[in-house]
């Protein structure tokens, strides 16, 4: 049951990548902003013109262009970066795993930051200390990542100045990592020096994607836990003498993690997008910072596969979401 | 004391995470006298100086210029000195180029550095389907011969500025036997240069570091390691100078310009470079009117502009040609004059009442304050009867759109000339059949036309100047101002200005 779900789902999933691909390729060439004439020098002909354009591939018409793109792009072949002058796929291949890295970190942040908060939320409910988180959890959801970052910056980069501003690692030092999982690998290759780097140099960008995540998180699931907290199940519970703690995390959770979870999911996506500016404000190294500079050069095959880098990220979140929510409800998993 | 098993492990959580929030000192300070960290205002996309948009970027140029000679070396002030090329020149009657070739230089790798270096790199760059946005120029030139070190060349095409861009976008020279041995992505994975600095390690979007070239034919470079962060956002570079991340950056906004410099343990230099902002004027609608194109001259007040918009920073301009440019003709005055704008405006049945209409175009972001600057100007302009709608767009719109020919009206830009040669300002930017050019007249091209071959040179700079003085009788164009390039760093360095508006790390020492 569960597999011919997923095979569903693979199957809608490579449709809608199919979808992506042709409505990217036919925006980027419709909006105004030709890659050519950011390039043409002043003193350039119409022949001269026409060379470049035929350089980078740009000369034939929309279909033909669009079929040469495509039956590369079948053979896993997207060009080659018109502003950086390497393999797309190579380039995407160095620069994902920094993004990944940064959008799993933020997620864990946010999910034990918003999961601790609403846990003590839900039992302080109707006390003082509710009113104090749900009063600080409503300035978190209402600030957004890009003003966290920039706060960040300004308190621990300048005011306190602890933390490295900008980067993946420190400049100065070589990493002698092998995979650009840099993250994982040195924690495996137990090269604590490189992750302590590593771990500074996220600190502030995880803090700014996370902190607005974890604040959507410790709402949804303090509903949720306050919910399952009214229910009869619980009552009886608690007449039977457990504990409001063992209550909450034994009983309520269970029930209270679903909605969470989906909703997770949904804001995991906007963080991934988020990670676009705030790679731009700490000059990290991913996918993000690098879109924007492939947008102002309009560098028509980065943005392609940027962009269809970022629908798999996207199909890949709602497909896990979808497993993980029928996993932790046996209704659906039986149903 | 004894401690339990949970106490003992707390304490060794607190510890690791000490060492991780600490190491380092706590943070990443600037390194060592040894290191040179400057915080970069963009990305370096590529290696290769001569293929693709960067190599016509001329900041990224600071970066090229570390690890790669040009043909010709420019000196701060835009004057051409001996680079690659210790000699150059013209037989009399220009049909023939010469050059002499430095002798005794290595590449990076270790191998001698020779004339067919240079011819390689030239032919490269001259061939038109090889990517290189400038290949025009260097295609009026081929058929090289090398006797020794003497290079000799046919000219095709007479371009007076053909040595003048070889110190200039895409000027650079590339080894042959390595480029041909490792190829393009090949060499984009490990370059090497000529050049003061090599190439230690590159993380794109985040950073180059670069060392030493111990062989370097110009003398031991001033710092043993430079490393560029590549921090685009001016908030970020702003505090990676305050904080002392960095040793110097550049292009932070004039306000935080002016506070920083008043900081103990800063200093700050900020000097005109040879980029200016002007606005297109299209031959198109009311602008065929003389009378409206001269009024929208004359109502901008651009000494107001500067010292309210920019800080004081920035130089009013009366033609494409800044004080640094060869062909600069003080003499050339669009002064303001809003009561001339009025009586021009009421020659052609415009007032404030029945005013003249149409759209500028500019950018938002793109250069400092140049969306507020045109805000202002629209205001002026109200004033004398003078209606403009601000249409606002992105970069890549302006090029696609001037390129074809189909910008609005009035559309503001910027325009870089860092050779100071009049062809590559007025001539290119003035000129019918540039691709870059706003106004297209036949008045104007008969005026131009002649001066591209000229061979004689004061004639020529002056045929420019009169080209120059035409176009502002004419309103064909509105020169607003020079930029002022904002460098911030330690106060215990020295930064020298560079006009072209490269920060080359070559130009900085310690005090």
């Amino acid at each position: 049951m569960i597999a011919l779900a997923v095979l569903k789902r693979l199957a809608m999933a490579l449709a809608t990548l199919a979808g992506v691909a042709v409505v990217v390729f036919l925006l980027l060439r419709v909006v105004p902003g030709d890659p050519i004439s950011m390039m043409i020098s002043p003193g350039a002909s119409e022949a001269d013109i026409a060379a470049l354009r035929a350089h980078y591939g740009l000369d034939g018409g929309l279909l033909t262009q669009f079929g040469i793109w495509a039956a590369s792009a079948l053979r896993g072949d997207f060009g080659v970066s018109i502003s950086l002058h390497r393999d797309v796929v190579q380039v995407l291949g160095e620069r994902l795993p920094a993004t990944l890295e940064l959008a799993i970190a933020a997620l864990e942040f946010a999910v034990v930051l918003g999961g601790f908060v609403a846990v003590v939320g839900a039992m302080a409910r109707r006390t003082a200390l509710e009113s104090v988180i749900d009063a600080v959890n409503g300035l978190f959801l209402a600030v957004p990542d890009f003003v966290w970052a920039l706060a960040l910056v300004l308190t621990f980069g300048v005011l306190l100045p602890v933390l490295p501003l900008t980067g993946r690692l420190d400049p100065s030092v070589s990493s002698g990592m092998i995979t650009p999982f840099y993250w994982a690998e040195s924690l495996l290759r137990l090269r604590f020096d490189v992750f302590a780097d590593l771990t500074q140099h996220l600190t502030m960008p995880v803090l700014s994607l996370g902190l607005p995540l974890a604040a959507v998180i410790a709402r949804v699931l303090k509903g949720a836990l306050n919910e399952a907290m009214a229910q009869d199940y619980i009552l009886l519970a608690r007449l039977k003498g457990m504990s409001k703690l063992r209550l909450v995390l034994q009983e309520a959770l269970r029930n209270a993690i679903g909605p969470t979870l989906a909703l997770t999911g949904v804001q995991f996506t906007f963080l991934i997008g988020g990670t676009v500016i705030v790679e731009r404000i700490f000059a990290y190294p991913g996918i993000g910072n690098m879109a924007i500079d492939a947008v102002i050069n309009r560098d028509l095959p980065l943005i392609q596969g940027l962009v269809l880098v970022f629908a798999v990220i996207f199909i890949a979140i709602n497909i896990a979401v979808d497993l993980l929510v029928v996993l932790f409800n046996p209704k659906l998993r039986h149903g | 004391m004894t401690f339990t098993r949970r106490q003992t492990l707390a304490l060794g959580a607190s510890a690791f995470l000490t060492d991780l929030l600490f190491a380092q000192g706590g943070t990443a300070r600037a390194a060592g006298k040894d290191t040179l960290t400057i915080a970069f205002n963009v990305n370096l996309p590529s290696f290769d100086p001569t293929t693709g948009p960067s190599s016509v970027n001329p900041t990224i140029q600071a970066i090229y210029r570390s690890i790669f000679d040009q043909y010709i070396g420019q000196k701060p002030d835009l004057s051409f000195q001996p680079g690659l090329l210790t000699a150059w020149g013209w037989n009399d009657d220009k049909t023939k180029v010469w050059m002499d070739v430095r002798k005794d230089v290595k590449w990076h790798d270790g191998s001698p550095f020779t004339p067919e270096d240079i011819v390689f790199s030239l032919q490269r760059a001259g061939k038109m389907d090889g990517g290189n946005p400038v290949a025009f120029i260097w295609a009026g030139v081929n058929n090289f011969k090398i006797d020794g070190s003497r290079i000799t060349g046919d000219v095709v095409q007479f371009d007076p500025s053909f040595f003048k861009w070889m110190a200039f976008l895409t000027g650079y020279v590339l080894p042959k036997a390595y480029y041909e041995k490792v190829g393009a992505e090949g060499f984009e994975k490990k370059p090497i240069g000529t050049g003061p600095y090599m190439v230690d390690e590159y993380s794109g979007n985040a950073f180059l570091r670069l060392k030493a070239n111990p062989n370097y034919w110009g003398g031991k470079p001033p710092f043993q390691t430079v490393i560029f962060k590549f921090v685009p956002d001016a908030t970020t570079r702003v505090a990676e100078i305050e904080s002392g991340s960095s040793d110097v950056t550049l292009e932070v906004p004039f306000e935080e310009y002016d506070r920083l410099i008043t900081k103990k343990g800063l200093a700050g230099v900020a000097t005109p470079i040879s980029d200016i902002g002007m606005i297109f004027i299209t031959n198109k609608d009311v602008m065929l009117d003389k009378n409206v194109r001269l009024a929208a001259v004359h109502a901008i007040d651009k000494k107001s502009i500067v010292s309210r918009l920019l800080h004081g920073y920035g130089v009013p301009i009366d033609t494409l040609e800044a004080p640094e440019y060869e062909a600069y003709d003080p003499s050339i005055k669009t002064p303001y004059d809003p009561a001339k704008a009025v009586e021009l405006l009421k020659a052609s049945g415009y007032s404030t009442e029945k005013p003249a209409k149409f759209t500028i175009q500019t950018t938002r972001g793109f250069k400092p304050k140049d969306y507020e600057m045109i805000q202002a100007i629209v205001g002026m302009w109200r004033k004398v009867g003078i209606e403009a709608e601000i249409e606002v767009y992105e970069i890549a719109k302006h090029f696609e759109l001037r390129t074809t020919h189909k910008l609005a009206p009035a559309a503001f830009y910027n325009w870089g000339n860092a050779i100071g040669d009049p062809s590559t300002s007025t001539g290119h930017a003035m000129f019918s059949k540039s691709p870059h050019s706003a106004w297209k007249s036949d008045d104007l091209d008969a005026k131009i036309g002649p001066l591209w071959g000229e061979k004689d040179e004061k004639k020529r700079i002056e045929g420019w100047k009169a080209a120059d003085k035409y176009i502002a009788e004419q309103g064909y164009v509105i020169p607003l101002l020079q930029y002022v390039q904002p460098v911030v760093y330690k106060s215990e360095l020295k930064v020298t200005p560079n006009v072209s508006g490269a920060l080359q790390p070559t130009l900085i020492s310690g005090s």
